[in-house]
Formats: structure tokens, C-alpha cells, sequence
């Protein structure tokens, strides 16, 4: 399958800073790629490289199957893109801004645009100065969704909108990969890539730690689970999928593969449940997991 | 109040480098021009000669009454340019520690602390304080020390004490009724020129006790009289004045939202009119406001001046001893050139500014991170970067065409030339055009090659400015005055015009524009931080 973006070895420093330090990424055509890491991952500034605004220090990155530094103008007609930090010009509408950075772009599609600001229920006769950060970015959101780019680049989107914006947000993303589309989307949400992506990418300091589809990311999922039994727990321990087991009386804290999730609360109900928490992994514990991995195998 | 020790702190670790800076070189200044006055004009017969010639109305108009011909006197008299400088620099540094600090965001980070609502405006003002106190200090220490009268001196530092307070106030006051940093700017700067007119108006009639020089602030505060008499009272009616500005800003600032100004926005428009859907047609939107600013101040500046200029030709013709000490000077022009000729110098130094200004513009909307989404959309930098000089190239040279034509009609319409005189003067505002660009150039060479390094710019104009202004008063050699492209020009009208140094001019603005480009297109796009 082809790749609209493929990045390899990617370093930039800032200074004595190294943000991306062997960054690998690809991304292929048609897909919604997550591109996921915590802040100050590098994520930004791999994209910046990708738009031609930063200079690479060294690896590759091809873009459309271009040089994203050299062909930045043509390059720029076939994307859009969200930045993580939307500033507006502090006089200028929000509409206006919508149809310049569409019209900057190589084209608007006016139907779609009254539609998507309808949607969003952004006021766009608004002066920029006056908007919160939360519509800040549905002003570019709206500016990138409502263009015909092949690819849209957006960097952590969602950051400033409420649950509810978040779902139409969700729901467009959807409708754009529908019709075809490629995007990347940087997040620090495990459970927004969960929803969106086919394929994801795990940043961390500037590294890419994993790659691959959401079923590959599902041995890195797994729920933590706190509870009241009515009995001893004995032999939760030796199901296969149970992590980090700590018992304590009849109360137990664990983890376990999202796989095996049914048989262990099957095991548990069986010992009969008094109170039971559970939550999804945070992505910060997901990289915790990798840093004592690779502390492991540095041993 | 609580916490505006903390803020009052880092006000000045921000400032470090800027304040001081400011501070000791301006309050510097007024001793060293006394003891270049002591050393060109050793005794008080000589003293009194300069100052004979130097009353002309003209002169008074530009720079003030000489109150005493006295070395501290005339010291007082040829540093009132100072004057002004210290009272835009401490607006800005109260808008920079208050508005523009709230604008971006920083002030709701910082109330969200142990902060008091009004302890940012206190700090403000208490650096404000402090630059006054540097300023004001080493004005009267070094004024008395180059030879000047102790309680004159104390007097003039006084006078620069106050207009740092006062300009401090003023600042304050707009910050909190200003939405934006840069209007409360605009305004600040606008109630200094407006200020400097009416003193201008005021004093070019003739009159010292022209109601228009003792309503502007300037003229006010130049009426304490520093080395003549002095009116120590005057002193106590502007702290009057700077207490009600900081009662009333204090009140504004404690009554308001956070970001909010007393003028409620209006909406826009929900579409884009298609004159802005390009970056030519978004640098217009931007840059029109200030440009057109800046034209107004062209034409009226031109007119007064015209019209200020016939009345100092008079006043020549009436006293043989100045007509005597002009002739000596030997040009061969006649006086009404002369003083045009002056008088273009400092429009020129103006339009320098306003092209520094437009050029900075493109390095604010970088690093405020509005130029990334244009450059990620199809736009080339050299296309973004083109969209803004072109109105720091053309933005002057339009400016100095309207300061010619203004100042030529106003000129011709006083003296009875006519229309002749339109001619004349617009020549002598487009050989500036050279020297404009030359600055210009410089701003884009750093914007490309020293991104972080651009608001150099605006010391770069200064030191021309101060080259042009007081180089030959503080007896500099001819190598540091040939550092301001400025001094390379003809003296028009009048003089003779050669072609060489502009050609030169103009090539070297080429050179270090291209340079610039260059280093842009090489260069990483400011990414915030």
C-alpha cells in the first residue's frame, strides 16, 4: 500500500534539546493514523518538519512522496492542517479566517463549510480576539475540514472542546475518512485514537516506541481493576492475562489484557464481588510499561 | 496588593537587559551635552552668543524656549528631545507589563496564583517608578557635575522624573480602556505627538505663555523652568495628576473582566470580502490602520511645519545678527531651505521608524505563530515575507511623498511662492527614500539571519536618530557620524544633490534585503517557545 507519509530516522535538535531523536513514521493512503505520545513527545514538532516550517537534522521524510522542505508550496495544496496552538488575528472574524486559510489552501467548499459551522455552533462573525482557545480550534477545524485536502494534519484537535463537540468532532473525522481521506492525528487520548484510528504511532522523547493497528495495540491495553470479594481470591493469580496482582484480605488490585478481561471478572463474580472499580490504562502508564521494558532489557 | 513584590520582580528580571539599558543612556545624555556645551562655549559671553542665535521662533518650536542662556539652561533646552523619548519608553514599559501581558494569556496564568487583581498594574507602575528615579538621578547628578547649577540641575531631573510618572500614568490608564496592547501603544504615542504639537503651536508664535503650550503636558512640564527661576510648584500639580491617572486606572483595572476594555467589540462580518483572500490582501487588513496613522501624522506634520517655517524666516530677516551668524554657516541657501532641511531630517528619522515598524510586524505575526498556518497552506515564504515589505518599502516612500507635499503647500501658501514650492520639497523628501530603505534593510537582514535578535531594529533607529540629532554637539568624528546612512545625504532644498551615495545606499539595501531572504528561506519558522 502506498504511503502518503514515511519519515525515517528523523532527528531535530533545538539548541542542546533533542526533540526528535530517530523518529519513524508512516502513514498510509487512505488511513486515520494516531499519532500518540505525551507532551513534549516531539509530536509538534515532527509536524512542523513535515510542513516545510522546521528544518530536519538528519534521517528522511517524504511527504506525497515529496520533500516536504523543497516542495513545501505544492506539497501544501493537497493537505490541511490544525496546529496544537490556534492563534487568530485579534480583528479579523472568524469566518474570514475560515475562508482565507481555505482559499490559501487551493480551495473551500462553501456548502460544506456552512454546514460544518453550523455543526460546531461557532458564531463565525466573532472577532478573532474574543474567542476561546475551544473555538479557536473549531475556526481551524472548520477551516481544514471544510477544505478538499487529501490529507488532513491535526495536531491535537481536541484538546479545548467540550464532550459534546469532542463526538462531532468524532463523527467528522469519520465522514472524512469515508470519502477517502488520509489523517494524521496527534493526540496524548488513548481513547480518541480508540475511536478514530486504524493504525497508530507511540512517540515518546522524540522516539517511535511502537507502531502499528489498534489489534497489534491491544496486548498494550489492559484495565486496571480494584475489588471487594466476597471470599479469598485463590487462584486468580494463575489466569493468564492477570498483571500486578496485589492482594490484600479480600480486596485485590490488578491488571489484565483487555483479551482476558471476560474470564477474570467470570473468575471473580464466581468468588461473588462486594464493589468494583475498573479503568482503561492511562497512555502515561502505557509508557511507563515501555521505559521498564527497556530498562529491563538494558539489564 | 498580594504578590505584586513577586511581579515587581520579574517585571525587572524581563526587563534586565532593556531597562537599564534605557535608563543610564538617556539619563546619561543630558550631562554629556553640558559638557560638550562647556567645552565648545567656555565662557558666559559665548554662552549668550549661541543663545541669541539659537531663539529663533523655528527653533523654539522645535525644541522649546531656552529659559536662560546659561550652560545648564541651554543643556536643558537641546536635551528636550530626551524629554520625549523617556516618556513613550515608560508607556510602553507599563502597556508591556500590563495589556500586552494580559493579552497573551500570561496575566490569567499568574491571577490563578496568590495574585491580587491589582498587584500586575502596581508592579507596572513601580518599575515605571523605578526607571524614573535612574533617569531623573543621573540626569541631575550628571548635569551638575559637567558644571550646571546644583539646584537647576535638580530641577531638570525633576522635570524628567515627572514626565516618566506621568507618561507612566497615562499608560496605565490606557491599558485598562485599550482592549489590545497595540492600540493602548498607538494612543500613548499618539497623546506624546499630540503634546508635542500643541507645545510646537505654542511656542512658534512667540508667546511663552501660550495657553497651548501650558494645556499640553510637554510644554507643562517644560514650564517648570530648570536653571531660570524655577517653578517648584508645577512639580506638585503633575504629581496631582499622575495620582488621579493611577487612582483612576486602579479603579478601571479592579471593576473590569479580565480582558475585557470599556469599547465592547462589535461583530464582524461571517464572510471574507475577496480583497482579503490573499496574504497581499491579509498584510493590508493588517498593516492599513497603522499606515494610514502614519500618513495623517505626515500631512499634519507638514502643514504645521510649512507654515512654521515662513514665520522663522521672518523672524531672520528681523535680526541682523542672526541673518549674520546663518550666513556664516555658508551653505549658500537661503534660511527657509535651512530649516526645511532640518526639519526633513527628522521626518526622514520618521519614516525610518514607520518602515521599522511594518517590517517588525512580519516578526510578530511569526512568532505569535499566526504565519505557521499561512505557510502550511500553499503561500511560499518569500511570498508571505513580500506581502509585509511591501509595506516597509513603499509604506515610507508614500509617506515622505504626502510629508513633501503637505510641507511644500504649506510653505509655498505662507511664503507666496505658490505652488513652486511643492516641487522643491517633495525632492527633498525623496532623497530620505534611500536612507529609509537602508534601515529597512538591516531589520530583514536580522528578521533572516537573527530571528530572535529583529526588535534591534528600533536600536538601530535610535542610534541614527541620536548620530543625526547630537553627533556633532557631542563633537563625535566624521567616521561614527558616516555610521547613519542619514548623514550620506544631500541637505535638500538648497544643497546639491550627488548621485553616487544614494546609488550606494539603495545597492547596499539590496544587498542586505537579499541577504535577508535568503537566510529566511534557509531558516526554521519560530514554533512558539
Amino acid at each position: 500500500m502506498e504511503n502518503v507519509i514515511s519519515v525515517k530516522g528523523l532527528v531535530k535538535s533545538f539548541g542542546r534539546t533533542r526533540a526528535l531523536d530517530g523518529l519513524d513514521l508512516e502513514v498510509r493512503r487512505g488511513e486515520v493514523h494516531g499519532f500518540l505520545g505525551p507532551n513534549g513527545a516531539g509530536k509538534s514538532t515532527a509536524i512542523r518538519v513535515l510542513l516545510g516550517l522546521l528544518k530536519a537534522d538528519g534521517g528522511t521524510a517524504t511527504l506525497f512522496g515529496g520533500d516536504p522542505w523543497r516542495d513545501a508550496v505544492s506539497l501544501h495544496r493537497r493537505l490541511a492542517y490544525v496546529p496544537g496552538d490556534v492563534t487568530l488575528w485579534p480583528n479579523l472574524t472568524g469566518g474570514e479566517v475560515i475562508d482565507l486559510l481555505g482559499r490559501l489552501r487551493g480551495g473551500l467548499d462553501t456548502k460544506r463549510r456552512d454546514e460544518l459551522i453550523e455543526r460546531f455552533e461557532l458564531d463565525p462573525r466573532k472577532k478573532g480576539r474574543t474567542y476561546s482557545k475551544g473555538n479557536r480550534q473549531k475556526v481551524a477545524l472548520v477551516a481544514a475540514l471544510a477544505s478538499d485536502a487529501e490529507l488532513l494534519v491535526l495536531d491535537e484537535p481536541t484538546s479545548g472542546l467540550d464532550p459534546l463537540m469532542e463526538s462531532v468532532f468524532q463523527s467528522c473525522v469519520n465522514e472524512e475518512s469515508g470519502a477517502g481521506r488520509t489523517v494524521l492525528l496527534s493526540s496524548h487520548i488513548l481513547a480518541e485514537a480508540e475511536a478514530l484510528c486504524d493504525r497508530v504511532s507511540i512517540i515518546r522523547a522524540g522516539r517511535t516506541v511502537e507502531s502499528g493497528t489498534l489489534a497489534d495495540l491491544r496486548h498494550l491495553t489492559r484495565t486496571s481493576i480494584h475489588a471487594e470479594l466476597a471470599g479469598s481470591p485463590n487462584g486468580i493469580a494463575a489466569l493468564t492475562g492477570v498483571h500486578d496482582l496485589v492482594v490484600d484480605g479480600d480486596r485485590v488490585r490488578l491488571q489484565v489484557d483487555n483479551a482476558e478481561l471476560d474470564t477474570v471478572l467470570r473468575a471473580l463474580t464466581t468468588v461473588g464481588v462486594r464493589s468494583l472499580t475498573s479503568q482503561p490504562p492511562t497512555l502515561e502508564e502505557l509508557f511507563l510499561r515501555h521505559y521498564q521494558k527497556e530498562e529491563a532489557l538494558s539489564a | 496588593m498580594t504578590g505584586t513584590w513577586h511581579l515587581f520582580r520579574l517585571a525587572l528580571r524581563r526587563d534586565r537587559v532593556v531597562l537599564p539599558l534605557w535608563t543610564i543612556l538617556l539619563g546619561l545624555f543630558p550631562g554629556l551635552v553640558a559638557s560638550s556645551f562647556a567645552s565648545l562655549y567656555p565662557d558666559q559671553a559665548e554662552l549668550e552668543k549661541f543663545a541669541a542665535s539659537m531663539s529663533s521662533p523655528s527653533l523654539t518650536a522645535v525644541y522649546g524656549p531656552i529659559w536662560s542662556p546659561t550652560l545648564g539652561g541651554l543643556t536643558a533646552w537641546r536635551s528636550s528631545i530626551v524629554l520625549l523619548i523617556v516618556c513613550l519608553a515608560t508607556a510602553f514599559t507599563v502597556v508591556r507589563h500590563t495589556r500586552a501581558e494580559e493579552e497573551q494569556g500570561r496575566r490569567e496564568l499568574l491571577g490563578s496564583t496568590v495574585v491580587g487583581r491589582g498587584a500586575g498594574l502596581v508592579a507596572a507602575l513601580l518599575v515605571a517608578l523605578l526607571a524614573a528615579v535612574v533617569v531623573g538621578g543621573l540626569t541631575a547628578v550628571g548635569t551638575a557635575a559637567a558644571g550646571a547649577d546644583g539646584t537647576g540641575s535638580v530641577a531638570l531631573g525633576l522635570q524628567y522624573f515627572l514626565a516618566c510618572l506621568l507618561f507612566a500614568g497615562i499608560a496605565a490608564v490606557l491599558a485598562q480602556v485599550a482592549q489590545g496592547a497595540r492600540t493602548a501603544r498607538w494612543i500613548a504615542g499618539a497623546v506624546l505627538i499630540g503634546s508635542l504639537l500643541l507645545r510646537m503651536l505654542g511656542d512658534a508664535g512667540g508667546d511663552l505663555n501660550s495657553p497651548l503650550s501650558w494645556i499640553s503636558p510637554i510644554g507643562f512640564l517644560q514650564r517648570i523652568r530648570p536653571f531660570a527661576d524655577e517653578r517648584w510648584w508645577l512639580a506638585a500639580v503633575v504629581l496631582v495628576v499622575v495620582a488621579v491617572l493611577t487612582a483612576v486606572a486602579y479603579r478601571l483595572n479592579a471593576r473590569r473582566d479580565l480582558d475585557a476594555g470599556l469599547i465592547a467589540p462589535r461583530p464582524g462580518p461571517a464572510r471574507a470580502p475577496r480583497a482579503l483572500l490573499s496574504p497581499l490582501g491579509l498584510a493590508w487588513r493588517l498593516q492599513r490602520s497603522t499606515l494610514f496613522g502614519w500618513l495623517i501624522g505626515y500631512a499634519v506634520l507638514g502643514v504645521f511645519l510649512g507654515s512654521a517655517t515662513d514665520a522663522a524666516v521672518d523672524a531672520v530677516q528681523d535680526s541682523p545678527d542672526l541673518a549674520d551668524a546663518i550666513a556664516r554657516l555658508g551653505s549658500g541657501a537661503s534660511i527657509g531651505d535651512m530649516v526645511i532641511a532640518a526639519g526633513m531630517a527628522i521626518i526622514g528619522i520618521g519614516a525610518a521608524g514607520q518602515g521599522v515598524q511594518a517590517a517588525l510586524r512580519a516578526r510578530g505575526e511569526e512568532s505569535s505563530l499566526r504565519a505557521e498556518p499561512l505557510l502550511a497552506a500553499a503561500v511560499g515564504r518569500l511570498r508571505w515575507i513580500g506581502s509585509h515589505l511591501v509595506f516597509a518599502f513603499f509604506g515610507p516612500a508614500l509617506g515622505l511623498l504626502v510629508a513633501g507635499v503637505f510641507l511644500g503647500a504649506g510653505y509655498g501658501a505662507a511664503s507666496g511662492e505658490g505652488g513652486g514650492a511643492i516641487g522643491r520639497v517633495v525632492g527633498a523628501a525623496a532623497v530620505q527614500v534611500p536612507a529609509v530603505w537602508f534601515t529597512v534593510a538591516i531589520v530583514v537582514l536580522l528578521f533572516g539571519l537573527l530571528p530572535r535578535l529583529t526588535t534591534l531594529g528600533w536600536a538601530v533607529l535610535a542610534f541614527f536618530l541620536l548620530l543625526g540629532q547630537l553627533g556633532a554637539i557631542l563633537q563625535l568624528s566624521q567616521w561614527a557620524l558616516d555610521l547613519s546612512p542619514f548623514t550620506h545625504l544631500p541637505s535638500l532644498p538648497g544643497g546639491e544633490v550627488t548621485a553616487t551615495p544614494l546609488v550606494w545606499l539603495v545597492a547596499i539595501a539590496a544587498v542586505l534585503t537579499a541577504a535577508g531572504l535568503a537566510g529566511f528561506r534557509r531558516r526554521d519558522v519560530a514554533s512558539g517557545g
